[in-house]
């Protein structure tokens, strides 16, 4: 750690790169920023922890591989190449996020590279921590901007000892409502893709519940460009986003090309400045990823319910 | 800081601003008395703080008129729930105004289509489930006070409890909070759409012990309730067995709902209380629920049962029907209850080791307590290696406070030095903010207090807990006078 602290050093624009698989998130870093990898490789799996620690440079694939040995799994996405780093610096879940949960959870410790140069460790190593504030968390989806992550504990879960993907004309929103505990339910406006996971009985009882199903490989190939909804506003995508997407039921995201028409609340001035004193604090002189854009205006808040006195 | 509450000089500061809270309230919601500064001063720790008004806001609106009346008299204020926090997170340190959040106690709205409810932070935890279980859901995050502790309190401190193994802490529970922020401003955090890009600051107040602000409202995650529940009831002649059951259950490849030890000394108290039905003569016992689908539960039972004979459990039981769970989990529940059939005060630790380390920081704490000649009960979430020892005492015994705190403070050591961590689900508040060192670095507890300083520049939101003073980042020196008005 001590060694990536060192490449990073204490000054000059940086950037660190996994497999450049979602590089285009938050748009482009100055092009004078050095690039820099974290190290690669799984430092320590234990299958009775229920958790793993290794380098952010390693590829999802490669840590999937080693914790399949352990019947195990992450809940994060797997793309060709991308690193643990880099989905984490992201943040996005993976299509799988209504049966795994979402990336963010995922992380329990990080061991980062501060502006300054300084290792910081978040976070701690057990399952279950409440000790301090919650940087991890923070750290989820910050693009790199606030430290480059070197070395995560991550919480991993059973691998299911059956999955199976089913494709069916039935409406995905009853679906959502009927079956328990889908992996994954995805909507392309005319079909409907199920993940089912579990005890195979199980899952042989949930496949009866999805009316003219039939037995597929896997998902449908997911577009590029992704939206975040609520998702009762999925009903409405086949008017409001005319085109290929495929969204994802129960969840809120859609994937495809034509973004739906939504209305973005302006963002919170108050909001604008807690993000603005974060990135000035941990990184006075704007080296991590400069031109990166991590803004509360990418957020679209919730409106609790008008007052029913 | 005494020198807030003679922020100016000759004038009578704390009238003034209860005579401003009075208009801006309600006369009967703002409390100056000495029985109310008493008792709104302590929460469910030892700690005693000092408050010098206590309001009890019904609306987001007057949170935000305490807020700024506090900014304007230059106090500093903290948000409160029921006060069943056992770390002093709820508790005043400087004078400062106690904002009572239990009259906010409405559950606005329940969306079992998208999963949600929108509340008030003094919405009790059980309530809450209660309310939605009928439709066919719960609230997932159950402490053990879930009887009585606040939704507000459960966001302010991550809080945890027996279910939290399978399905998370209360973090993975929030979509959203409406937040009153330290300068009086609203703003929502974190939202209903799934997953939008940015900084999760809905992620970074959750857990913040109200450092960085007041949730006024909350759109929490509903899950749905299982179809099958069984809960096994595992009785173990040797503690040991029952950690190493606890282990190999999870290296088998499921996470139980709730995986629960209780050690010999706290069964007899807790049958003696509740007559639950454990064992007596067992040196611990597991309690494990499963739940799922009909065959998936079926399987793990027997697994269950399968590791658990071959880890010497002397017998396996199974819930015979629904009261028969009720009352097991009433008799985990009430430990803390019953210990007062032993001596009439306790002291509660959290901390979190890994779960290959439950036998041997186990031994350190009997090892500990039988030191400080202290009697001490086990009651804890094994299956996230989740410790909770209980030290009883009558604290009429002269210098018996001394020896636990003194037991106390070892205890977490030899967590910490295990590979663990100070708090699982009770936060540090006052309590364990000054062995914060002992598992951050001064860098990591800078970088904490970084973020703390984004959301709260002037240190007004609840000042010093959680962040140990004296380190470069302490979080003792509440702002002064002349600050935003």
């Amino acid at each position: 750690m001590l060694a990536f602290a060192e490449e990073i050093g204490a000054e000059g624009p940086v950037t660190c790169v996994g497999g450049r698989t979602q590089w285009e998130v938050g748009g482009s870093v100055s092009a004078d920023a050095r690039e820099v990898r974290a190290p690669v490789g799984v430092v320590a799996f234990d299958p009775a922890e229920m958790t793993v620690k290794a380098w952010a440079g390693t590829t999802v694939d490669e840590l999937d591989a080693v914790l399949a040995t352990g019947g195990q799994m992450v809940a994060l996405p797997q793309a060709a190449g991308s690193t643990i780093g880099g989905v984490l610096a992201v943040g996005r879940s993976s299509i799988h996020r209504l049966g795994h949960g979402q990336v963010r959870d995922t992380l329990l410790q990080a061991r980062v590279v501060m502006a300054s140069g300084d290792v910081m460790t978040a976070g701690g190593p057990t399952v279950k921590n409440v000790s301090g504030f919650d940087l991890c968390r923070l750290l989820v989806g910050s693009l790199g901007t606030l430290a480059i992550v070197g070395e995560v504990i991550l919480r991993t879960r059973p691998r299911p000892a059956v999955r199976r993907w089913l494709r069916t004309p039935t409406d995905p929103f009853g679906l959502a409502a009927r079956l328990f505990r889908p992996s994954s339910i995805l909507w392309d406006g005319t079909d409907t893709w199920v993940c089912l996971e579990g005890h195979e009985l199980d899952v042989a009882a949930q496949a009866n519940l999805i009316e003219a199903a039939t037995e597929v490989d896997g998902p449908p190939q997911i577009p590029h460009g992704r939206t975040s909804l609520r998702p009762s506003e999925l009903r409405r995508l086949p008017e409001s986003a005319p085109g290929r997407f495929v969204a994802e039921i129960g969840v809120g995201v859609v994937h495809g090309t034509s973004s739906p028409q939504i209305t973005q609340t302006t963002a919170n001035p108050s909001v604008d400045a807690i993000h603005q004193r974060l990135r000035t604090t941990f990184d006075p002189s704007a080296r991590l990823s400069p031109g990166r854009f991590v803004s509360a205006s990418n957020v679209a808040p919730a409106s609790p319910p008008a007052d029913r006195k | 800081m005494s020198r807030l509450r003679h922020a100016r000089p000759g004038t009578r500061t704390v009238p003034t601003l209860a005579e401003e809270l009075s208009t801006a309230l309600a006369p009967d919601r703002v409390e100056t008395s000495p029985l109310h500064l008493s008792v709104y001063g302590h929460d469910a720790s030892g700690e005693q703080g000092r408050a010098s008004v206590v309001c009890l806001p019904v609306s987001t609106a007057e949170v935000q008129a305490c807020v700024r009346l506090a900014r304007k008299h230059g106090v500093s204020f903290v948000a409160r729930g029921s006060g069943t926090g056992l770390a002093g997170g709820a508790v005043p340190l400087d004078g400062g105004m106690v904002i009572v959040t239990t009259k906010m106690n409405r559950i606005i709205e329940v969306d079992t289509d998208e999963r949600y409810a929108w509340v008030e932070p003094g919405v009790l935890n059980l309530d809450l489930t209660r309310a939605v279980t009928p439709l066919g859901f719960h609230f997932a995050p159950d402490p053990s006070s879930q009887q009585s502790c606040s939704i507000g309190g459960n966001i302010a401190n991550n809080s945890g409890g027996p279910h939290c193994l399978a399905y998370g802490v209360t973090s993975p529970h929030v979509l959203a909070l409406e937040v009153v922020l330290p300068d009086g401003e609203l703003c929502v955090l974190g939202g209903l759409d799934a997953e939008p890009d940015g900084f999760d600051l809905r992620g970074a107040f959750v857990g913040s012990e109200g450092m960085c602000g007041i949730a006024t409202r909350i759109a929490v995650r509903l899950t749905p309730l299982p179809p099958v529940i069984r809960t096994m009831l595992i009785d173990f002649a040797d503690v040991a067995d029952g950690a190493a059951t606890v282990s190999a259950i999870i290296a088998s490849g499921m996470v139980p709902a709730a995986l629960e030890m209780m050690d010999q000394r706290c069964i007899e108290a807790v049958e003696a209380f509740v007559h639950a039905g454990f064992p007596t003569d067992a040196a611990a016992v597991l309690i494990v629920e499963l739940d799922g689908l009909t065959d998936g539960v079926a399987a793990q039972v027997a697994t269950v049962d399968e590791i658990a004979l071959a880890h010497g459990a002397r017998s396996v039981l199974v819930a015979a029907d629904e009261s028969q769970r009720a009352l097991w989990w009433k008799g985990r529940k009430s430990a803390f209850g019953a210990v007062a059939r032993i001596k009439p005060n306790y002291y509660l630790h959290d901390t979190v080791v890994p779960r290959a380390k439950l036998v041997e920081v186990l031994a350190s704490v009997y090892e500990i307590a039988d030191r400080y000649q202290l009697i001490v009960l086990n009651v804890f979430h094994a299956g996230d290696g989740n410790l909770h020892p209980l030290l009883v005492f009558d604290a009429r015994e002269p210098g018996v406070l001394e020896r636990v705190h003194a037991a106390g403070a070892e205890i977490v050591k030899a967590s910490v030095a295990a590979g663990g961590v100070l708090s699982g689900e009770h936060g540090i508040g006052i309590e364990k903010r000054d062995f914060m060192p002992l598992q951050f670095s001064e860098i990591d507890l800078d970088a904490q207090s970084k973020l703390r300083r984004a959301f709260d520049p002037d240190n007004v939101s609840n000042p010093g807990k959680v962040l140990p003073s004296g380190s470069g980042c302490g979080d003792s020196h509440s702002a002064g006078e002349g600050m935003w008005v």
